[in-house]
């Protein structure tokens, strides 16, 4: 561990302030600098729609008081990169304004997908990923108007579309596939927040495709144009067509770039002593079978933080991550999933075990292999626990088991509506099994929510 | 909002209007019969003769009525306390008696149409206001727009809020003669429920009942679909109603004594004074049953149930404090801070209350058992001072009053002495916590900004531990309004309650040391 070894860190997302908070917990000499343009403060992005909705305060969605900074020896400055002088380890800041560093570490995260469609400059055009693109969107729907166009049908894209509403704005949500956020989730759940969506009087329109945002005489969007040829007059449009690394200002350098920083399991550049972690990292090779090259969610951001900060202190250290999880919440259904359940899979070696309630809104899905072993849940509309899923997958549990015990798994508040019996019925009705369905409690009887 | 809602927030608006001229009308005429009937036998002749100037005069309003009586009154009371007359001062306030006596007013002879016109009103546009709410809407809590409204982010709305609350406590508490219609205009209700006539007491008892059922109603629209909330929500109604309203009044009505059988000293703080303890030794059977149920609730009541539920059977589900929070109180709750200083400052703050507390009701009781050898007179003045300043000033005035300006909880978690007790077993010796699923928090704060005890949830989510908390009431919203399923309320084995997680789970790459 060296002396006073001085770690930059550009971006101050969850990411790098993970990374600054465990490297300051395993040395407490190293001198390290949290850099942003963004915000001097860190805050939670994912909650940038609240603060639009008035459920927060900006200052809200800061996890940690000014006095923590300081208190760590976190140096926070507000500044813009503008380029890294690798040979000299120079930071060149906007401003002229350099800065020495020993080790850095790139946490510069990403920027919304821009897919060469014409007229996607246009005043009233955005996307949403940075605390700048909500202060835009506030300016670009301060005033009423008759409607908004949002492309792209994604996590971005049905927030944006839920803060409209909250504005009383009528949306038309453009999405390409046939289905909700069909890369990520399977028709049924896809199906279901779809219905959700259109529930919320937002107009979901499946298979359409965007070809170009008409201007008006002043440069503002006026409409989008789909790929059949229909006109929709509008007077924002929201891009949420995914996200990818913002890198731009690092290319054309010694920095070895693709889509993202090209980095080792150990987060390793092409340059020694320079790092990349969090979504603009780009593994060389995914860091596990079920993984993709780049990782874009806040829980791998976090991990990868916790990972590079062993290393930066002297315990070279690998990545890797542990059971995929990952949550969301569309509009009012929560989504958790735990394992690897795809979009879609090969039912010669997978089988699928879904439940859904009646009532259309939750519902259940689990995956096994031809042996019966558990590979992993989706739930929407209720809450499951973590550890559990992560125990039942180190184990490597079979499903029946999983299922058996799902009363333990079961995270809703007290008094909830007991899903998991519903799921353990129908689970003996398909497979069989040698356990009964879990029983509720006298008061749970008395008192809870009827299934 | 829509045209039902509007007619509804005009009625209560009315009914809120009139609700407040009220201490401006009438007239006030004072008569000899008044004075001896409305003073104390030792009093009576001294307050006919220094009153006399007054008899058959018609005031015009309380201010005229008051100011002359607080001469005369003074007049004769300064001039003994010059002397260093002082065993002839007069200490008793016989302005609220007299003030009630002399009024002539529409509201005394129709106290009906205007608890109608009042309250009625306000109930009924509140409840019109309400119901419609989320209508057409899918289950699911949104705090849309509460930093936007000027009401519930400290803005004119809010401060003008805060200021009628804050008038009303001050008022009630030390000026109830101002009350003199208010009073008058509840007295049916309570000839009704006790055979005895309204008193401050009774008005205020009447309003927290009612202002707790129908916030109630908007918890049970805002909140519908999460079980919870609802079925604390229903606890809360009921407890007011029957434990705190009801059944005191009807224990008066059959000659008992006046008992709230859920209210826990110390934040009862009067229990073990002596005219209480005489009130319930002299009567019979049920007055030690009430005796001893007061003690056993405070030695094993609240040790039994917080070991087994953590504070919240009581702060969130029984306490009449607790549910004026909870429901009244719920639109500020985002306004509690959340910064360390505060919780600094709570610390200090409570636990000096309970220290406060205890110290006086321990000195009342050996002043009460060395039949007031030991102290004599002393404990009165400390009853005094805790009354005004804990009992009037911080529990009332700053606990309710405050509610736009600092959150719903001020008095609980600055100032209640029980709530300090309660929350020493939670965070010692209870089954209960908030747990943390695993590694699913986003740190987004919405837990945090809800909290109304100002605890900092996200803290302790982010970093995947459990929240062990003594200020934590179990209210539940922090885990109604996370958007990723990360928090739950449980009551659980102790072992692993208190966790650390240096690594959050989901990270292979880290082995840590367990």
């Amino acid at each position: 561990m060296s002396k006073s070894q001085h770690i930059a860190i550009i971006g101050n997302g969850i990411s790098g302030v993970t990374l600054a908070r465990h490297i300051r917990k395993a040395d407490s000499n190293a001198q390290i600098t949290l850099i942003s343009g963004e915000s001097k403060y860190f805050f939670s992005r994912t909650a940038l729609m609240y603060i639009y909705m008035g459920h927060m305060k900006y200052e809200n969605t800061q996890p940690y008081e000014p006095w923590f900074w300081e208190k760590n020896r976190i140096d926070l400055k507000e500044a813009w990169v503008e380029t890294v002088d690798y040979s000299t380890k120079d930071l060149i800041f906007a401003n002229g304004e350099k800065l020495r560093f020993d080790k850095l570490v790139l946490a510069v995260g990403s920027k919304p997908n821009k897919f060469g469609w014409p007229g996607q400059d246009l005043k009233g055009v955005q996307g949403l990923y940075s605390k700048q693109d909500l202060e835009l969107m506030e300016e670009n729907t301060k005033d009423q108007f008759d409607r908004a166009v949002i492309v792209g049908g994604g996590l971005i894209g049905i927030e944006m579309a839920e803060m409209l509403a909250y504005r009383n704005i009528p949306v038309t949500f453009l999405v390409r596939e046939e289905g909700f956020w069909t890369n990520v989730l399977p028709k049924e759940e896809s199906d279901l927040v779809g219905r959700h969506i259109r529930e919320h009087h937002i107009d979901l329109r499946l298979s359409s495709e965007l070809d170009e945002i008409l201007s008006d005489e002043s440069g503002r969007v006026r409409a989008v144009k789909t790929k059949a040829g229909e006109e929709i007059a509008c007077q924002f449009v929201g891009l949420t067509a995914g996200v990818s690394p913002n890198v731009q200002f690092l290319k054309g350098s010694e920095l070895e770039v693709n889509r993202g920083i090209k980095v080792n399991e150990f987060f390793e550049t092409n340059i020694p002593d320079v790092y990349a972690i969090g979504d603009c990292a780009e593994f060389q090779t995914p860091p596990a079978a079920d993984r993709r090259n780049l990782e874009q969610v806040w829980y791998t951001g976090r991990m990868h933080g916790e990972t590079l900060a062993q290393t930066l202190t002297g315990k070279r250290t690998s990545y890797r991550p542990g059971h995929w999880f990952n949550s969301a919440k569309f509009l009012d259904i929560e989504y958790q999933t735990y394992g690897t359940v795809p979009s879609s899979w090969d039912t010669e070696k997978v089988d699928s075990f879904y439940w859904e309630h009646r009532n259309g809104k939750v519902c259940f899905r689990m995956l096994m292999d031809k042996e019966g072993r558990f590979l992993g849940v989706n739930n929407f509309g209720f809450r499951l626990r973590h550890e559990f899923f992560d125990k039942a997958l180190t184990q490597k549990w079979t499903g029946a088991k999983v299922i058996k015990n799902l009363d333990k798994a079961n995270f809703d508040p007290e008094f909830f509506a007991p899903y998991h019996q519903l799921i353990q019925d129908q689970f003996l009705n398909d497979y069989g099994g040698d356990f009964a369905v879990a029983k509720s409690s006298f008061i749970q009887k008395l008192f809870g929510a009827k299934l | 909002m829509s045209i039902i809602q509007k007619i509804g927030l005009g009625l209560f608006l009315i009914g809120m209007a009139i609700f407040i001229s009220m201490p401006f009308i009438g007239t006030y005429t004072l008569s000899e019969d008044q004075v001896i009937s409305g003073t104390k036998d030792i009093h009576q002749d001294k307050m006919a003769e220094i009153l006399a100037p007054m008899y058959g005069v018609e005031y015009g309003s309380n201010f005229s009525f008051l100011s002359a009586f607080n001469d005369h009154f003074s007049s004769y009371n300064d001039a003994l306390k010059d002397q260093g007359a002082w065993d002839q001062v007069i200490w008793d306030d016989y302005g609220f008696p007299l003030a009630m006596s002399a009024l002539e007013s529409p509201i005394k002879s129709q106290p009906w149409l205007f608890l109608g016109l009042t309250i009625g009103l306000a109930v009924l546009g509140g409840l019109m206001f309400i119901f419609p709410q989320y209508r057409g809407e899918p289950e699911g809590i949104k705090n849309n727009g509460i930093f936007h409204s000027s009401a519930t982010s400290r803005g004119f709305i809010g401060i003008a809020t805060g200021t009628f609350l804050i008038s009303f406590y001050v008022l009630l508490y030390w000026y109830p003669a101002y009350l003199a219609n208010h009073v008058w205009m509840v007295n049916p209700v309570s000839l009704i429920l006790s055979g005895n006539p309204a008193s401050q007491w009774f008005l205020y008892g009447f309003i927290y009942t009612i202002a707790i059922a129908v916030m109630g109603f908007r918890m049970f629209r805002k909140y519908r679909g999460n079980k919870y909330q609802i079925l604390r929500t229903s606890s809360v109604i009921f407890f007011q109603t029957a434990f705190a309203f009801l059944i005191p009044e009807i224990l008066v009505l059959l000659n008992q004594p006046y008992f709230d059988f859920k209210n826990i000293w110390p934040l009862d703080y009067d229990f073990f004074y002596s005219y209480n303890l005489d009130t319930l030794v002299s009567s019979g059977g049920f007055g030690l049953f009430m005796l001893m149920w007061g003690i056993l609730l405070i030695i094993i009541g609240v040790p039994t149930f917080t070991y087994f539920f953590g504070k919240r059977w009581y702060c969130s589900w029984v306490c009449g404090c607790g549910g004026l929070a909870e429901t009244v109180g719920d639109p500020y709750r985002q306004l509690s801070d959340k910064s360390l200083k505060a919780w600094k400052y709570e610390r200090v703050i409570i636990h000096s209350v309970l220290v406060l507390a205890v110290v006086m009701t321990a000195l009342t009781l050996a002043n009460y058992f060395s039949s007031f050898e030991l102290l004599g007179n002393v404990t009165n003045q400390l009853h005094a001072f805790y009354g005004f300043g804990i009992g009037a000033a911080f529990s009332g005035v700053v606990g309710t009053g405050f509610y736009p300006f600092m959150g719903n909880r001020v008095w609980c978690r600055f100032g209640c002495p029980l709530a300090a007790y309660l929350g020493m077993v939670q965070k010692f010796k209870s089954r209960f916590r908030i747990t943390t699923n695993g590694g699913q928090c986003i740190s987004c704060g919405n837990c945090s900004t809800y909290c109304e005890m100002g605890i900092d949830v996200r803290w302790y989510a982010q970093r995947g531990q459990n929240i062990v908390r003594s200020s934590c009431v179990g209210c539940g919203v922090c885990s109604a309004v996370c958007p990723r399923g990360v928090l739950k309320l449980e009551n659980g084995s102790e072992e692993n309650r208190i966790n650390d997680m240096p690594i959050i789970i989901g990270n292979d790459s880290i082995k840590v040391n367990a």
